[in-house]
């Protein structure tokens, strides 16, 4: 690795938290974000010639902060005050800072900077595009990139949230433990948000948008280190850790989704998976469970399994059924009739389906998963009709093109018994 | 002169076989001396900033890593690598400390009034059953702490002590 590769990587590991002691002290983001720019801009050229600092987070912190404290103090100069009396205010003001620059206080810097990405009155798109800017310090032009936008619409996108955000009012005391696990809650959910953006991707754009699931990693990494003995972020980090392994095999070289059952299991990320499962055995060792761990373990069960017909699917079935008591929702119903057709057959997992048609009439899944059962079940003429409403709601040209193989084939099928019906 | 110096050599020599250092230029380098039961094992342990190495991309991580490949290869072709790991993550990590009866702990050894005296690796199910392993260990040998770290990748070379 080059000299600058290497500070690179150190600038990118010690943003989260110099950039979060940095709005500790000037409780405003511009301030903060300028301040560790102009602190990452001294270090491009002092660590090449003086060596990397031992704490580069506390480097960057002090420079960024001495660097904003002489602005203001020469925006104070340029000022109609009276000139000591500016400086004899600044004098105090920095040695309480001084004085409050010390570790305790970075865990909750980073979840600060973090928090106040979630804020509820972002819209889950907004609050994603913030993060990746304020706390990973990634480019507008990166986030535009993996959002399939341009990068005006981003800036503008980024620009806009931050105004809210500024006018939002986090609190800036350290945070009780009540607030705190919200905070932690909320953090949480905007991570998975950050990884679902990446995951969601189809294939020809799944390389495109890779990073922001490797970014989500990063940030469940860094939230763990904060809070090691927290079993949900533990969840949380195995089950990114877990999809993301088998990156490699989800799509082909058209682009085209291949299923799970599908998948060259040989193409998993063994490491990814070695860690996700440490994850959850550390997780579940304090006995409280939590719809991350769950999906963890759901995902840790196909991880476990060398080839597909050794899921382990009646354990699948009972944890989607935890879940489903946990976070009621359809979608989880859902994904649990796959594993109850794994376990008892279509018959039972179609049944259990049905009551879901009137919330999930819009919902591409559903026909897709519908039109699956009723095809094993040979009810080929509604299977048809299953797979294309499903068309009609595909959100990308991989899931049209997954359903249009199920339909040639139920196509090729019925021809087939026209002509032996023929003969 | 050339008499005292002939009569002192074999003393000299002998010492050579134990003390390499001691050997005279000119006289003593050029004796085979057997040096092999004079090795040492050496642990070189590997501390990095895990963040920054986790901000790597996958090509920064592989460069690094074939780089790294052509050193363990030379030691290798010599005969002087042993085991090599590549450890996960240290949020992976859980801590046993040894008080009676031992406490685990989230998260790696963190404390600073002890130092590191040695490892095992040793093949596990799962976390219980290496916290399994090292609770036997610790009622052997209370005090301290053991760390107990999920392995990412290791080879195990060809020496031993």
């Amino acid at each position: 690795m080059t000299d600058t590769a290497w500070i690179d990587s150190a600038l990118t590991s010690a943003r989260p938290q110099a950039v979060g002691a940095l709005l500790r002290y000037f409780r405003n983001l511009d301030t903060a974000e300028e301040a560790f720019q102009n602190a990452c801009l001294r270090a491009l050229k002092s660590w090449p010639q003086n060596g990397p600092p031992r704490d580069p987070a506390a480097w960057l912190i002090m420079v960024g902060r001495n660097v904003a404290i002489d602005d203001i103090r020469r925006a104070k100069k340029q000022a109609p005050l009276p000139e000591d009396e500016a400086i004899s205010d600044l004098d105090d003001a920095e040695e309480e800072l001084a004085e409050r620059l010390d570790g305790s206080h970075y865990r909750d810097d980073i979840l600060r900077l973090l928090f106040i990405c979630c804020h509820p009155e972002l819209p889950a798109t907004q609050q994603i595009a913030l993060a990746l800017r304020i706390v990973s310090g990634l480019t507008v032009k990166q986030i535009a990139r993996a959002f399939l936008v341009s990068e005006a619409a981003m800036e503008q996108r980024i620009t806009r949230a931050k105004a809210r955000v500024a006018d939002a009012n986090v609190p800036f005391e350290t945070p009780d433990a009540v607030a705190r696990s919200e905070r932690l809650a909320a953090v949480a959910a905007m991570i998975y948000l950050i990884f679902n953006e990446g995951y969601s991707a189809s294939g020809d754009t799944a390389e495109i948008r890779k990073p922001l699931c490797e970014e989500a990693i990063r940030l469940a990494r860094l939230l763990l280190r904060l809070f090691q003995s927290e079993p949900e972020i533990m969840g949380l980090t195995a089950l990114l850790l877990l999809q993301h392994a088998r990156a490699e095999a989800r799509f082909d070289s058209d682009g085209a989704v291949i299923l799970l059952d599908d998948q060259d299991r040989t193409l998993w990320n063994q490491k990814m998976i070695a860690e996700g499962l440490a994850l959850i055995d550390k997780a579940m060792r304090h006995h409280r469970s939590g719809p991350y761990q769950i999906q963890a373990a759901i995902s840790a069960l196909h991880a476990r399994a060398a080839k597909p017909e050794d899921t382990d699917w009646t354990q699948i079935d009972l944890l989607y059924g935890a879940l489903e008591i946990m976070q009621p929702s359809p979608v989880v119903t859902l994904n649990r009739a796959v594993a109850v057709s794994k376990v008892r057959g279509a018959e039972a997992a179609l049944e259990m389906i049905e009551p879901l048609a009137p919330r999930l009439s819009n919902y591409f899944h559903f026909f897709g998963v519908r039109g699956a059962f009723l095809m094993q079940l040979g009810r080929n003429d509604e299977a048809l009709v299953a797979f294309d409403r499903a068309i009609a709601l595909a959100n990308t040209s991989a899931e049209a093109a997954h359903i249009r193989m199920h339909l040639d084939r139920l196509q090729r099928d019925s021809t087939q018994r026209g002509v032996k019906a023929g003969k | 002169m050339g008499v005292e110096c002939q009569a002192t050599l074999p003393v000299a020599a002998i010492d050579a076989k134990y003390f390499p250092a001691l050997s005279a230029p000119g006289i003593l380098t050029r004796l085979p001396i057997k040096r092999d039961h004079l090795h040492m094992l050496y642990a070189i342990l590997c501390y990095h900033d895990e963040d920054a190495v986790g901000s790597w991309s996958k090509e920064q991580d592989a460069a690094v890593m074939k780089k790294l490949a052509v050193v363990q290869d030379r030691l290798t072709k010599q005969g002087r690598l042993g085991p090599v790991a590549r450890l996960l993550p240290t949020t992976a990590a859980t801590t046993l400390r040894k008080e009676n009866p031992p406490v685990v702990i989230d998260g790696p050894f963190a404390e600073t009034k002890e130092q590191l005296l040695g490892f095992y690796v040793v093949d596990c199910k799962n976390l219980d059953e290496a916290l399994d392993v090292a609770r036997d260990l610790a009622a052997a040998n209370p005090g301290g702490a053991y760390e107990i770290r999920p392995v990412g990748m290791m080879t195990q070379g060809s020496i031993s002590a």
